[in-house]
């Protein structure tokens, strides 16, 4: 039973982790807290579900339609919005991103209703694998296996190719970076962009196994926000790591106190952590 | 020039106080409690973000805090909601202190989130606590009205005249603070961390103090509410979204101001009040799509806050009168 919560507990937390990462490369590149980020994961789950109510397409086949739909939004939202309050004082981006994520949910409410909609058919729907006593659904797996290939994929781009590099430069720091010849509005704009990929993906891995609905994307932008803040703010090890622990600590939490304590456990491990990192598990 | 922008305060409170009088309109009067009571949030909330610069996203748990406190202590033992709410203050006051204090060594985001998961474990007590009735919330038992019971049936003048106190209160104490040594070493705190302590303020004293001064004000305001609304649940005070509303009106008029509170609450809480009560009916939420709207547009054309806005005004009025005066 213990070995069922833990890795049930690791395997969302993967999920969790791949939309920190994207929280946390605006993060650190930008220094914004972007609120709306969990909307745009809200978005990307009902382009899986109206997909697969209007055309009967699997999530898995909507996903990277989903992940360009959402790509394109961030890209907008940046180029719109952002770069409008990126160089205001203090807390006004985090106006601007509040004032959006209500924007778009109220939006969401308006167009689809509250009601939550879940996706009844998909190649993954119902499918079980058991590793020994441990029983583990299919979409699970999936939606971790994606997160993690996804989490991957976006720490090449990072680290390996001249793009990433100059995300890097800029995030360290942004006028030198300028005067080395980097498009640093380009940069920007990709960055955006990325995270916007990040929540695509996750939001259709999400839907397969979660019921859709205008609040969803709360809860997970809630969580990432504490990843991001536990793994250091940036860090994409740090995220990946955050999603992980948070996700066990869910789901431990869960199992020894009781379901309703369990953010409670993974707010008052965040605290205790950051007592002896304060500035997270990776920062410096 | 001193002497004119006091007058300026002395104005605006002078009309905040004749308004209900000559638009005797319910709603209206409803409005402008709201407006006090979040003006008077949003001023709790400077002294420890606008002054100290330490990002409050938690400051619900220190508004329910109050509402609780005085709710229960008169649903449980009857006693009169103004000794409850200097329980909820003293309380909410100890509270901040004692869950800031290892904080304060956050920096910047750090501290923001901190503060953003206290509050939400706060609010998950509450939601499970069953000696507070838990999720289902608490509906303040009707008695007598009159200032004793703190409550108003007929009328919602007392309440505004309440609410009128507080927030002058709470207004002339964040000014108070502002003009003392304490707001200087709150803004150099805010300024630079560092050098503040080269210069010997114990800075995690000072941001103690701003914690506690606002955690007590906001409390006030939690009991205030309460008494207004007669009902509470964890959902209602200990939400994300109030804490999130104090920030924004906060940030929306001009952060760090007297009057930025007094601004900001002032475009938003008629623009939501308003938006719900045109547009709310529908259910569909129609007003916080529109009122989520003006918040990007307001942000990304006033980046400075509305205050700044004015600044930059009186500015421009000031050097054109420096160049007439040159000119002569």
């Amino acid at each position: 039973m213990l070995g069922q919560v833990i890795l049930s507990g690791v395997l969302i937390g993967f999920v969790y982790s791949l939309v920190a990462v994207g929280l946390t490369l605006i993060w650190g590149v930008m220094d914004i807290i972007n609120f709306a980020h969990g909307e745009f994961l809200m978005i990307s789950m009902y382009t899986a579900f109206w997909m697969y109510a209007l055309l009967k397409w699997d999530p898995l086949f909507t996903l990277p339609l989903a992940s360009l739909l959402i790509f394109v939004i961030s890209f907008l939202t940046y180029k719109l919005i952002i770069k409008k309050v990126l160089d205001a004082p203090g807390l006004t981006a985090l106006l601007a991103t509040f004032g959006l994520s209500l924007f778009i949910r109220n939006l969401a409410q308006f167009l689809w209703t509250p009601n939550y909609r879940f996706i009844t058919e998909s190649i993954v729907t119902d499918k079980k694998m058991a590793f020994g006593t441990i029983i583990i659904g299919m979409p699970q797996m999936v939606a971790a296996l994606g997160s993690i290939l996804m989490t991957a994929l976006i720490y090449y781009f990072v680290k390996k190719t001249r793009m990433g590099m100059a995300i890097q430069a800029t995030a360290l720091d942004r006028d030198t970076a300028k005067l080395m010849g980097i498009d640093t509005e380009k940069v920007y704009a990709v960055t955006f962009g990325i995270s916007g990929i990040c929540v695509g993906v996750a939001g259709v891995l999400l839907s397969t196994f979660f019921p859709v609905y205008p609040e969803a994307g709360a809860l997970y932008s809630l969580l990432a926000f504490v990843i991001v803040a536990f793994g250091g703010f940036g860090n994409i090890q740090g995220a990946l790591l955050g999603g992980i622990i948070v996700g066990l600590a869910e789901s431990l939490g869960g199992f020894f106190l009781g379901t309703q304590f369990k953010y409670a456990v993974v707010f008052l491990l965040y605290l205790l952590v950051l007592q002896f990192r304060p500035r997270g598990l990776f920062g410096w | 020039m001193k002497r004119i922008r006091g007058n300026i305060l002395a104005l605006i409170l002078l009309i905040i106080f004749i308004l209900p009088f000559i638009y005797p309109n319910n709603n209206f009067r409803h409005i402008l409690i709201l407006f006090l009571i979040f003006a008077g949030l949003g001023e709790s909330w400077n002294i420890i973000t606008g002054f100290a610069g330490q990002t409050s996203f938690g400051h619900a748990a220190f508004f329910g805090i109050g509402a609780y406190t005085s709710t229960i202590l008169f649903y449980k033992f009857h006693l009169s909601p103004w000794i409850g709410m200097i329980f909820g203050a003293i309380l909410a006051s100890i509270i901040s202190a004692v869950v800031s204090y290892p904080c304060f060594k956050l920096k910047g985001h750090y501290f923001a989130i901190a503060t953003l998961a206290i509050a939400e474990i706060i609010k998950q007590i509450f939601v499970s606590w069953d000696y507070v009735e838990g999720a289902t919330g608490i509906s303040i038992p009707i008695v007598e009205e009159g200032v004793v019971n703190f409550q108003f049936h007929s009328s919602k003048i007392p309440y505004f005249l309440i609410a009128y106190a507080f927030f002058v209160a709470v207004v002339f104490a964040a000014k108070f603070i502002e003009k003392n040594r304490m707001g200087y070493y709150l803004k150099a705190i805010r300024d630079s961390h560092e050098a503040a302590e080269a210069l010997g303020i114990n800075t995690t004293l000072y941001k103690l103090y701003a914690m506690m001064v606002s955690a007590a004000f906001t409390a006030i305001l939690g009991t205030l509410y309460a008494q207004y609304i007669l009902y509470i649940d964890p959902f209602m005070v200990f939400p994300l979204e109030i804490s999130m509303k104090i920030v924004l009106l906060t940030v929306l008029g001009g952060i760090g101001s007297i009057y930025g509170p007094i601004i900001g609450a002032a475009v938003l809480i008629p623009l939501s009040e308003y938006t719900r009560i045109l547009l709310g009916g529908t259910g569909k939420g129609i007003d916080l799509i529109i009122f989520g709207a003006l918040i990007v547009i307001i942000a990304c054309y006033e980046p400075n806050g509305i205050i700044g806005l004015i600044k930059q005004r009186s500015r421009k009025g000031d050097t054109s009168v420096e160049k007439a005066e040159a000119l002569s």
